[in-house]
């Protein structure tokens, strides 16, 4: 899983392909960190976090620091899992929309706008009330018009691979809480 | 209406149902998209806001993860986002980020939809608007939103208010001039009661420093507060970053943060921040010798950790620290060269280029050859990457550390052997670039060239050719010091050539037509020589021995002199034919074998050197090679082909005229087939010399010649053009004049030389192996007896190398006051000028906009206050001279909108005074801070009486400040008591 933004759609599938070339290269136990100039231009890094079936992949200049951006993926999958109560990876299929709202609340415009996850989770939670209000009822009866192909899609979904996210027990950022954090 | 659209929900699959139909499609994806697309398309026509939301948001989806076009329905968009339900709304808002750009037309449409939910009551809304304005703005939008984001700077909500700072980035660099209007607005969020808000505005001027610091100077103070007051790593961090900026500019500001960033980096527990501080240490405040030990000592631990990241990134710091402060590099080089062998590929890139710093010109060599080992034994990537920083480290500033060419050139002939070496062109390069600028070199250089073709195995790696190419380049050009020039002639026209490609097979064959002549030449040289040296008895003999230690260099003034003079060249050549001469005695099963060195140089002329039969075969050999390649369908190769085989046919034909001469001794009647070889030696025989970069440039243009008429296509397509290549180094006038202790060196060379040695080995292979397959002379080293890449022993090899390489270490540092090298370093021709051109060439090319952002900034910071004089200065209300400044700024295409500017400037002009209200108060609480007043006193005392009002003389001090910036702009001056 990538999370991209703004990138054409021509161009985005070439840097995907790259991407993955270079992660699949790495072996396991190495250094998070890739020197990404070839595929993003110059000054820019990748760093990626890889849990069970996903990789996490941010890319970052020389602006950000390294371990912090590793953290921020930590900040990012806890939210995940915090919104979706226990997060697996066909949450994030099905859930467009809500992983944009929570990617939204950490990064905006390229830069990093919350580094907590109480604080995305807060923001997320009220956004989602505010846009509940209708679509519910309508979805109700589409399900009850589709169920049959429900119970379908749901048997795919376990042949598919229905695996949760091996997330480490208790959530903590090593790199960026010290001993003095105010948060 | 009302019904077909109640229905037209009630079937409509949501975002789901597209998902979960898109996973049951195993083969067949693009069938079900089209048929989605159908359904899209359909329904986003709807009435229904709520059908049509739920296509929009389908239709992005499949944009997002699908890459399926949405540019046609952005009016489509638009209708969603001007939706007054949230949940619309936001697929509205989400499909705009995703799909709108500069050249989206709708996006003059929504300017008045965006205004509108910027000053929505509903902080969600705002936040979608602030969002999909800080991936979309343009010019236009950020200029007519300005003071909507102005106001949103100053909002109580912390939510919005966030994005609202985040959001300031993207309009600045879209319409610097924002910068008039919220930048107060923004500095003042600096000081904001919550971290949240605190962590943007720091993040934000952090990614505004980075592109131009010195505009940020002035607001160094706030800063140092943070960097002193908060808890926050994230804020921390960033803080640092600008500092490291910051203090790079300005001396004393080093000076000040230096201990508390060393305070940081030894309280801390939070690794990012510790990295930070060293960080920032190891590339701006390496003039402190204590913070440097703190930052050496703390990047220690890291390289001792387990975590491959930690580790990573203190060879990264020490990296940064090595170029000043060799030292610390000095003292962790045992886990440095350690960590060359680590599995991990960061770490071993980044310790390479440690070893590769800790190079100098005495144990260049040692270093070297020990990591020219270790590449055998790794995998192919790093294998590369050693190459590579060995041939860039070598070849830096021309040479700079290479005192001894010949090393390096037969180390660039062990490269070319390296099964994995993929540095071929860089190596061709080299080679002939070193050919070109270090005369001395050229008999070793020959004599690696030699070596890298006559093996036949290399012409199987098509990643050796542009070395081969070059070590062919070399053989022809410098043959004069060739010991044998029919093993040469043999090597290029072996027949495994003809698995190069033309345009190198079309340098090997001007090669041989090169070395031919040279052959040639010798043979007629020789039978006119052979009268005179048994007339004149000893004489002649000692002359030749004199003529011949001046050889190399004193024939090229012969040639300058009269090309056709060979009254020197007489002297200059028997020393090579001799050689040739036992050469071939030994392959033809020789009559002589001479033993005894110098003295045989005199006798053996007596005999004959290029003898007639010798001459005759490689005529034959050549015939033979070249007549089937001149029906090539290259024309280079076939070009060059028939221009060797017309002058061996010629010759051929004369021939039996050229043996008549050597009766009729002193005849001045020369065949025609010996002039034309003099005038073809003559010509090979001037020297090529380097060019310059910029020689290009000083050619005159010819009247007439359009050269800029519409070629700037070209330079798309040739879009990554290739380094010059050899054949466009063109024949210069001599370069080099340099005699001093060349002859010795020569000479003792041509004594050292186990030459019968090899050419006796030659002679037998021949024998068993048929013409062609020479062995190589160094074959024990060669590709045959490398070790294989995956050896199954490797972790001990490799242990043994890093062991080798960190005794290496330690002895070439001990030795480092030494001068390890016997000879002098030979004298490197340069062309001083050229490569500076280049580089300044090079510059970057700054964005427009950035300049006019941190004018802007500059203003605002520094230049403030002089507005007032300039308006007093121009009787008009302040306004128009704040509009006339502004101008200055504008580009034309601005010009024709400044009435629109004047509007949007409104309350920009509105705010000053309420800005200034507010410093007052800021000024009181400020009071109340200790703090302040101790960082107050550590300033001289004519400023302590000023602080009353912190805010207040800073503002005097920067219209202080504000005069010499006008005099001269760049040096932007921080008032001292900042500090």
């Amino acid at each position: 899983m990538e999370e991209m933004v703004g990138e054409e759609p021509e161009t985005r599938d070439s840097v995907e392909a790259e991407v993955l070339i270079v992660l699949c290269s790495r072996a396991e136990n190495v250094s998070n960190f890739v020197e990404a100039d070839s595929i993003f231009g110059p000054d820019t890094r990748l760093v990626y976090k890889h849990y069970a079936t996903l990789y996490f992949v941010f890319v970052f200049d020389s602006s950000e620091n390294e371990l912090a951006m590793l953290d921020l993926i930590q900040v990012f999958v806890e939210t995940l899992d915090k919104c979706f109560k226990n997060v697996c990876e066909l949450d994030m299929v099905f859930n467009f929309s809500k992983m944009h709202i929570i990617l939204d609340e950490i990064i905006f415009g390229g830069q990093v706008l919350e580094t907590s996850s109480t604080e995305v989770m807060k923001a997320v939670e009220e956004i989602s009330k505010c846009s509940l209000s209708l679509s519910l009822s309508l979805s109700i009866y589409i399900y009850i018009f589709t169920l049959g192909y429900l119970i379908d899609s749901v048997s795919i979904c376990h042949n598919a691979g229905w695996r949760r996210l091996q997330m480490q027990s208790c959530f903590q950022n090593p790199f960026l809480d010290g001993k003095v954090d105010s948060r | 209406m009302a019904g077909s659209s109640i229905m037209e929900s009630f079937f409509q699959r949501s975002l789901e149902d597209l998902i979960k139909g898109l996973r049951l499609q195993m083969i067949g994806e693009s069938k079900f998209i089209a048929k989605a697309m159908e359904e899209i398309r359909r329904e986003i026509r709807s009435t229904d806001p709520n059908t049509k939301s739920i296509a929009l948001q389908k239709l992005t989806y499949l944009n997002s993860i699908h890459g399926i076009d949405m540019s046609w329905a952005a009016f489509h968009v638009v209708e969603v986002m001007s939706s007054t339900r949230f949940s619309h709304k936001k697929i509205g808002y989400l499909a705009s980020s995703q799909s709108f750009h500069d050249g989206t037309e709708v996006i003059l449409l929504i300017t008045n939809q965006l205004r509108k939910d910027l000053n929505s009551t509903n902080e969600f809304e705002v936040g979608l608007a602030l969002h999909c304005l800080s991936v979309i703005a343009t010019t236009d939008l950020a200029r007519d939103l300005t003071p909507e984001i102005f106001t949103l700077l100053s909002t109580s909500k912390v939510f919005v208010k966030k994005k609202a700072v985040a959001v300031i980035l993207r309009i600045f660099s879209k319409y610097p001039d924002a910068v008039r209007v919220s930048f107060k607005r923004l500095v003042e969020n600096l000081e904001s009661s919550d971290p949240h808000v605190v962590s943007v505005v720091v993040g934000v001027f952090c990614e505004l420093a980075t592109k131009d610091p010195r505009s940020y100077l002035p607001l160094a103070p706030e800063f140092y507060r943070i960097l002193v007051d908060s808890k926050n790593n994230w804020v921390l961090i960033k803080v640092l970053k600008i500092f490291s900026k910051l203090a790079l500019l300005e001396p004393r500001l080093a000076k000040r943060v230096v201990d508390p960033i060393c305070e940081h980096m030894r309280r801390t527990g939070a690794k990012s921040l510790m990295f930070e501080c060293i960080r920032t240490v190891v590339t701006c405040l390496t003039d402190y010798e204590s913070a440097v030990k703190l930052a050496v000592e703390k990047i220690r631990e890291l390289l001792g950790d387990d975590d491959p990241n930690l580790k990573y990134l203190g060879l990264n710091a020490l990296s940064i620290l090595g170029p000043k402060q060799l030292w610390a590099v000095l003292e962790n080089k045992e886990v440095v060269i350690k960590s060359l062998s680590d599995a991990d590929p960061n770490i071993k890139l980044e310790s390479l280029h440690l070893v590769m710093g800790m190079v100098s010109e005495s144990n260049v060599a040692e270093i070297t050859r020990v990591l020219i080992n270790y590449a055998l034994k790794s995998d192919p990537e790093f294998c590369n990457d050693i190459l590579g920083s060995i041939l860039s480290t070598c070849s830096r500033n021309v040479y700079e550390i290479i005192v001894d060419f010949d090393w390096y050139v037969s180390l660039l002939g062990d490269m070319s052997r390296n099964p994995h070496c993929r540095k071929g062109e860089e190596i061709e390069n080299q080679l002939i670039d070193i050919g070109l600028r270090v005369n001395d070199v050229r008999p070793e250089l020959v004599r690696v060239g030699r070596d890298l073709l006559i093996d036949p195995a290399l012409l199987g790696n098509p990643l050796l050719y542009r070395i081969l190419s070059a070590a062919a380049w070399v053989s022809g050009e410098y043959v004069v010091f060739s010991k044998n020039p029919f093993e040469l002639m043999e090597a290029l026209l072996q027949p495994r050539t003809n698995l190069l490609p033309s345009s190198i097979r079309a340098v090997y064959t001007q090669s041989a037509f090169k070395v031919l002549v040279f052959c040639l030449h010798s043979y007629l040289l020789q039978k006119e020589a052979i009268p005179s040296s048994t007339l004149d008895d000893l004489a002649p003999g000692v002359s030749n021995l004199i003529s011949e230690r001046e050889c190399p260099e004193g024939s090229d003034l012969a040639k300058c002199e009269a090309p056709a003079d060979y009254e020197q060249d007489e002297g200059f050549n028997p020393r090579v034919s001799n050689r040739s001469v036992e050469d071939l005695a030994i392959e033809n099963g020789g009559d002589i074998i001479v033993t005894h060195g110098q003295a045989s140089s005199s006798v053996s002329l007596e005999n004959d050197a290029f003898t007639h039969e010798s001459v005759v075969y490689l005529l034959n050999m050549i015939k033979m090679a070249l007549v089937p390649v001149s029906g090539s369908h290259e024309v280079e190769v076939q070009e060059r082909a028939r221009n060797v085989l017309g002058l061996v046919e010629l010759v051929q034909q004369e021939l039996p005229g050229l043996l008549v001469q050597k009766e009729k001794s002193f005849d001045n009647e020369e065949p025609k087939a010996s002039k034309i070889i003099k005038l073809m030696h003559a010509a090979f025989s001037k020297e090529l010399g380097p060019i310059s970069v910029s020689a290009q440039e000083r050619v005159l243009v010819p009247d007439g010649l359009m050269l800029k008429e519409n070629l700037s296509d070209l330079e798309t397509i040739y879009g990554d053009v290739l380094l010059p290549p050899p054949s466009s180094i063109s024949i210069g006038s001599r370069l080099f004049v340099e005699r001093n202790g060349v002859s010795l060196f020569m000479h003792t060379k041509v004594e050292s030389e186990p030459s019968t040695e090899s050419t006796s080995q030659l002679a037998e292979h021949r024998e068993r192996h048929g013409l062609y397959y020479l062995p190589a002379e160094k074959n024990e080293i060669g590709s045959n007896d490398y070790p294989p890449a995956n050896d199954p022993q490797l972790p001990d090899n490799l242990n043994d190398g890093t062991q080798d390489l960190v005794k290496l270490t330690e002895q070439s540092l001990v030795s480092k006051k030494k001068p390890t090298h016997a000879k002098p370093r030979p004298m490197v021709v340069k062309l001083d000028d050229g490569d500076e051109v280049h580089v300044s060439a090079m510059k970057l090319v700054k964005e427009p906009n950035d300049d006019l952002l941190s004018d802007a900034v500059r203003d605002i910071l520094l230049g403030n206050e002089a507005r007032p004089t300039l308006s007093r200065s121009n009787p008009s209300d302040k306004s128009s001279g704040n509009r006339r400044g502004k101008g200055v700024y504008l580009t034309s295409e601005h010009a024709s909108e400044s009435k629109e500017l004047g509007d949007a400037e409104k309350p920009g002009h509105g705010s000053p005074s309420s800005r200034r209200s507010k410093h007052h108060t800021h000024g009181k609480e400020r009071h109340r801070s200790p703090r302040k007043n101790d960082e107050g006193k550590e300033e001289n005392g004519q400023k302590n009486k000023e602080k009353s009002s912190h805010r207040h003389s800073r503002r005097k001090a920067r219209r202080r400040a504000d005069e010499p910036l006008n005099a001269v702009a760049q040096t932007t001056v921080v008032p001292d008591f900042l500090l």
